[in-house]
């Protein structure tokens, strides 16, 4: 039986990890995700979840307790944001490396310099070649549902990799929604009680983690990390459809909105499709076929199927909360590849927005749509990359 | 029943950290790592700061280490085990394990004094059921000789080579041990392999203590002291006989001296076996020598008078 209730994505995903009740949490300060951890803190206080906290003194080492915690064979949680997940990407790679199955919350929220509090997407973005699995939620409710999956995803004995679940900085982590939680057996029994592998704690059966390897070995060990890449979708796919069973709300790899015959499409992460969407039912009311695309599941990333749901787009705008200075945005470059897989060669341009937390307005999701609307019919590009909603 | 500290009865114990790793012939830190495990009587579960015990003790299958072991990185010894240490108290909580288990995290002195001073600190006052075990061979050895906060004065090393200007390096070491001390943890000691049987009991006090702990051993690295390579334990035998590294412990805040030589040496006796000071013994630079000895006789002043042993 769903309950609704009337929370921020912040209370509804720490409220997720209550009801996941992993044995080891670490964590540290960072705005937005500080209010996460917090009301986690006072479960534990309160006796609502089984959970040995640690409370570090950086995400470095946040991270770090979460690598030595996962080794020793349990459920171990963290979140972080911005200049947290900076400080911690060293140990991303070795938490992704090491196969240890950690859940990650991401707030998103903007890199310095400047210094900024407010969401975007640079932070997980800069995190996009660790070998962690990332989903993307556009509201409080696909952040709590995306959370309860990404336990069973990292978990699953043939994939034993880090998931990254990513939420829009204030945006999603401080604003209120509707949300419809499960029952705390629902999401206990879903999650299922932790598998070990190899657990360091087995003093019997005594293993040693994170060798040193040469170069007659290193490269075999990176084919076997790129080759579980390749399953995951698979399995995040399982997931998913277990979970419509259980509560009505259905996942794929991505999002597609109204893109069977589009002829002209948006490519749009987290918060900002869903102003896109309703932008796009406008242009549709006036018989303009635009569509839209949300990823959820950026790594590893569905090139083939991506491909395959915008085939019918003539003109594409790849929209990023994040950039990459001097190349196009990182979400750009991965719809440029996928659509090279599908042979077919639509006409794509790049909108860099929201950065720092500057609004995205229906009136860009409007601009882009009208223009590419011009480049379908014809007109010209005007540039391939471009910064919207800036001040002149 | 627990094994007595004597030569018989050790050596009726497996060692726990094999023959087969590749650490220099003659380096102090096998030896000190032998002799920590074989003190335990209880089963060891431990973490490596990325360096010379840790590159030359597991290598792609091959693994020097008979308990369970983890690397993951340079700064976080502390880090990664205070996460396995919570990992064993929760499942212990939910009775998924009954064993009593002791962790330990051992670094060098890059990895405990510079960049992984952080985490150590973070762990200590978390107050984790953990000891941390510092190999000081007083420098970046693992990376090729590039001077720590524990490189001593005058020191010649990779970054702070001994020139016809700069003597080597101009600063103090920094006094780890005290530092760890002043955390107010349960207990912290300082120790040598030369001193197996004093450096065992520390080790078996330590872990008998709930709590954060701290032991700091001397390591001789012949490679960067420029030493014989059979010297390692002679030299840790005049660190202490100098005072240059005395043997002491701080139990609750009550500091004990464990060793007191019966006649102090010069530090130069420490210092004259080692090339790494041979351009001390210049004339222009005898000014080092004697800070060194003064620095040297300060700290052990101040030692004594913490002991309440003047």
């Amino acid at each position: 039986m769903a309950k609704i209730v009337a929370v921020t994505g912040n209370e509804a995903v720490a409220n997720a990890l209550r009801q996941v009740n992993p044995d080891v949490c670490a964590a540290y300060p960072i705005t937005p995700q500080t209010d996460m951890m917090q009301r986690f803190a006072s479960f534990v206080s309160d006796g609502k979840v089984d959970t040995e906290i640690i409370l570090v003194e950086s995400e470095h080492s946040a991270m770090s307790a979460c690598i030595g915690a996962a080794a020793g064979g349990g459920r171990v949680v963290t979140a972080t944001s911005s200049q947290g997940l900076a400080l911690m990407w060293e140990m991303l790679f070795i938490a992704a490396g090491t196969r240890l199955p950690i859940v990650m919350p991401v707030v998103n929220r903007a890199l310095s310099s400047p210094l900024n509090i407010h969401g975007d997407h640079s932070d997980a973005m800069g995190a996009r070649d660790s070998g962690w699995i990332q989903l993307w939620s556009e509201n409080a409710q696909e952040a709590y549902d995306n959370t309860i999956q990404a336990f069973r995803i990292a978990e699953h004995m043939d994939i034993r990799l880090p998931v990254m679940v990513c939420l829009d900085g204030f945006i999603t982590s401080h604003s209120i929604e509707r949300i419809e939680y499960l029952e705390d057996d629902e999401v206990k029994n879903f999650a299922g009680e932790y598998q070990q592998l190899y657990p360091l704690l087995d003093v019997d059966n005594p293993k040693s983690y994170g060798p040193l390897i040469l170069p007659d070995l290193y490269m075999e060990y990176k084919r076997a990390q790129h080759e579980v890449m390749t399953r995951v979708s698979k399995f995040v796919l399982d997931v998913a459809a277990d979970f419509e069973k259980l509560s009505g709300r259905k996942y794929g790899l991505f999002e597609s909105y109204r893109l069977d015959d589009a002829e002209i499409a948006l490519v749009i992460l987290n918060s900002a499709a869903g102003t896109a969407k309703d932008v796009v039912d406008e242009f549709r009311d006036k018989g303009i076929k635009a569509g839209l695309l949300k990823p959820r599941l950026f790594r590893p990333f569905p090139y083939e199927e991506v491909a395959s749901a915008l085939k019918s787009a003539k003109a594409i705008c790849v929209m990023d909360r994040a950039d990459s200075f001097g190349g196009f945005g990182p979400m750009y470059m991965e719809i440029a590849s996928a659509m090279m897989l599908n042979g077919s060669r639509p006409i794509l341009i790049n909108k860099i927005y929201g950065l720092g937390g500057r609004d995205f307005m229906p009136e860009h999701a409007q601009m882009v749509i009208s223009e590419l609307d011009e480049i379908a019919k014809g007109g010209k590009i005007k540039t391939f990359k471009e910064y919207i909603g800036v001040r002149e | 029943m627990t094994t007595s500290l004597t030569l018989k009865e050790l050596s009726k114990k497996e060692d726990l950290f094999t023959h087969g790793h590749r650490m220099c012939s003659g380096c102090g830190a096998p030896i000190a790592v032998k002799q920590i495990l074989l003190a335990s009587d209880y089963p060891i579960v431990a973490s490596n700061a990325t360096g010379c015990l840790e590159v030359s003790s597991c290598i792609s299958q091959y693994t020097a280490w008979k308990i369970p072991w983890i690397h993951s990185a340079f700064e976080n010894a502390a880090a990664t085990i205070s996460g396995v240490e919570t990992m064993y108290r929760a499942l212990r909580k939910k009775g998924k394990i009954d064993k009593e288990i002791k962790f330990i995290a051992f670094g060098g002195d890059g990895g405990t004094y510079d960049i992984g001073f952080q985490s150590l600190s973070g762990a200590m006052e978390r107050w984790h059921d953990m000891l941390y075990v510092c190999y000081d061979n007083g420098a970046y050895m693992n990376t090729g000789i590039q001077r720590s906060s524990a490189t001593p004065l005058g020191a010649d090393t990779t970054t702070s080579p001994a020139g016809s200007v700069i003597p080597g390096k101009l600063q103090p070491r920094k006094n780890m041990t005290k530092i760890m001390a002043a955390h107010g943890i349960p207990y912290v000691a300082q120790a040598s392999p030369a001193h197996w049987k004093d450096l065992m009991t520390k080790v078996r006090k330590a872990l008998e203590i709930k709590g954060p702990k701290f032991i700091n051993v001397i390591a001789p690295c012949n490679r960067g002291w420029r030493s014989k390579t059979d010297d390692a334990i002679l030299l840790s035998r005049l660190a202490a006989d100098t005072c240059y590294w005395p043997l002491y412990e701080v139990e609750n805040g009550v500091y004990k001296i464990n060793y007191k030589p019966k006649e102090k040496k010069p530090v130069v006796d420490f210092l004259r076996p080692q090339g790494r000071f041979k351009h001390l013994f210049a004339r222009e630079n005898e000014w080092l020598l004697q800070k060194g000895q003064e620095d040297v006789d300060r700290e052990w002043e101040s030692l004594l008078k913490e002991a309440g042993a003047e």
